[in-house]
């Protein structure tokens, strides 16, 4: 069996008296992209931040086997003062790239998002779709073995939230990293993952888990098959019984 | 840092707000927005005309109490707005001290804004490193922009003379406030989600200081630094004033034709302080927009 890159071993976290997170395990493999639904508030960021070393544990253990991570913020988190490419150039800079190879790279993550004729512009040029595009490509530059994402489509309209997923999925199919990706669409959550978990809230925990069978590519209308429905169904409930 | 994440959760109604302004955001579009700012002609109209038109009205309530509530024999106490220029600036002796002076008052006054921008930075810079550095400098930067300035400046004066030193002196204390106060809230107002992104890539301080919180603080730094500029001339004027000796600046020349009962030339002097403040605002003013217009909203970036 192929080692988990991220393995949480009986995880929790509390903040004071808060309970965020209850023991908690849960892995991910190169290749698996598993969605993270739950009601707000149930911890799920939480475990991002946990997934990515930016928090501690306040019991149990996390074995990285990478220490190469990927983190797209629910907001796009740009330097506002940075053109789109010196974003981008940003983290391939910090891992110890050379300003022509960052470069390089952050041209090339711009042109995989559709950005590269906006490598100039700053970011306050773009709209809330782009500025999320920037975000991606800049995690894409270092690319990472372990890429989390929090809520990252959130905040944007339908249609684009649905071009951005097949983005997402293409990167996927390409360099089947080991993603998180939390959200609060189940919909989003079933069309985008290889596996979908479900937690509940106060504190949250893992109450369900379930495969997603529908081969890559994927095409939008996927979500539109009884078998897409049924799957959607069946989390959707799981979900409603957890809040 | 983990009290955040707790809050964050917590809050539905604040993040659901944040997105809302998010989607706005993303509503307007890019491209769209120039269209909708006003031509620079109206600009100019709506930004000039109404303070030139407050400005006629005043000229003509001063022209008003000069010529027809004063008695003549009170008149010297506000001689008219054009004798101002006609027995103030038209007179050579006048505008020879005026000139002088103004240069004496603006070499204490950019050379005290220097020194405080560099001490005021470097302190901003600690103070942005630890929180018990911060919580040691605050309430003493605060005590320092309260000392009136009536107060400091005898015993600047006893301690150094009255040469340029002591003048700047009193300039770096009045400038300070500004130049640590609004910086630090930059810094400290880098967004957490990019401090989470240099944590991510492992930058080390020097970094995270370079690349995140300099910048990030270069817009409060710019505003702190064009009301310290204002402020700057006030302390380079008034510090002379009380000093009430060594090289005559602005100061002490209003003082100086106060004592002679020379109203004009002493308006004169006066409107030439106003100039040189406003002139040394608008120069700051454009510097900041030069530096970080093209980026910051406050700044004016659309």
């Amino acid at each position: 069996m192929v080692r988990p890159l991220v393995q949480f071993e009986r995880v929790e976290r509390t903040f004071g008296s808060v309970r965020a997170l209850a023991p908690c395990d849960l892995s991910v493999q190169r290749g698996e992209l598993v969605s993270i639904v739950g009601p707000s508030g149930c911890g799920k960021s939480t475990l991002l931040r946990l997934a990515s070393n930016l928090d501690k544990p306040t019991g149990g253990r996390i074995r990285f086997a990478t220490d190469s991570v990927g983190y797209v913020f629910q907001d796009p988190t740009l330097m506002p003062w940075r053109t789109v490419r010196g974003n981008a150039e940003l983290l391939g800079r910090l891992a110890g790239m050379s300003r022509r190879e960052a470069r390089a790279a952050a041209e090339a993550a711009l042109a995989t998002v559709g950005l590269a004729d906006f490598a100039d512009h700053l970011p306050r040029q773009l709209s809330g779709g782009m500025r999320m595009r920037v975000s991606l490509a800049r995690s894409l530059v270092i690319n990472p073995e372990v890429f989390l994402f929090d809520e990252p489509f959130g905040a944007l309209d339908e249609i684009t939230r649905g071009r951005l997923n097949l983005v997402l999925l293409d990167l996927f199919a390409q360099r089947r990293f080991a993603g998180l990706f939390v959200t609060h669409s189940v919909e989003e959550a079933v069309f985008l993952s290889t596996r979908v978990v479900v937690m509940s809230a106060r504190p949250g925990r893992i109450v369900a888990e379930f495969e997603v069978p529908f081969d890559l590519p994927r095409r939008l209308d996927l979500r539109y098959t009884p078998e897409f429905a049924q799957l959607a169904g069946k989390v959707a409930t799981a979900l409603e019984e957890a809040s | 840092m983990t009290d955040v994440t707790v809050a964050d959760e917590a809050m539905p109604e604040a993040s659901a707000r944040q997105e809302g302004r998010a989607r706005r955001r993303a509503a307007r579009g890019a491209a769209a927005e120039p269209a909708d700012r006003p031509g620079l002609a109206r600009r100019l109209v709506r930004g000039w005309v109404p303070p030139l038109l407050l400005a006629l009205v005043l000229i003509g309530v001063w022209y008003y109490v000069s010529l027809v509530a004063l008695r003549p024999e009170k008149r010297f106490l506000l001689p008219p707005p054009h004798e101002i220029f006609t027995e103030g600036f038209a007179d050579p002796r006048v505008r020879a001290d005026i000139l002088e002076a103004t240069w004496v008052t603006t070499k204490a006054a950019m050379l005290g804004l220097a020194i405080a921008v560099v001490l005021g930075s470097g302190l901003v810079v600690l103070m942005a490193q630890a929180s018990w550095v911060r919580r040691s400098f605050y309430p003493w930067i605060v005590v320092l922009q309260t000392i009136p300035t009536l107060a400091m400046v005898p015993v600047i004066g006893f301690w150094f003379g009255y040469s340029l030193a002591p003048r700047v002196t009193v300039c770096v204390i009045i400038t300070m406030f500004p130049l640590v106060i609004n910086p630090l809230q930059g810094m400290l107002g880098a967004s957490r989600g990019l401090h989470d992104l240099m944590t991510l890539g492992g930058a080390n301080r020097l970094t995270r200081l370079i690349q995140l919180q300099i910048p990030a603080a270069l817009p409060d730094f710019f505003t702190g630094l064009q009301s310290a500029a204002g402020l700057s001339v006030v302390g380079a004027t008034v510090g002379d004033f009380f000093f009430g000796r060594g090289e005559i600046g602005l100061g002490l020349l209003i003082s100086k034709y106060t004592q002679r009962l020379e109203s004009a030339p002493m308006l004169a002097v006066v409107f030439s302080t106003c100039v040189l403040g406003v002139l040394v605002f608008l120069a700051f003013g454009a510097l900041g927009r030069r530096v970080v217009g093209r980026w910051s909203e406050a700044w004016g970036a659309r």
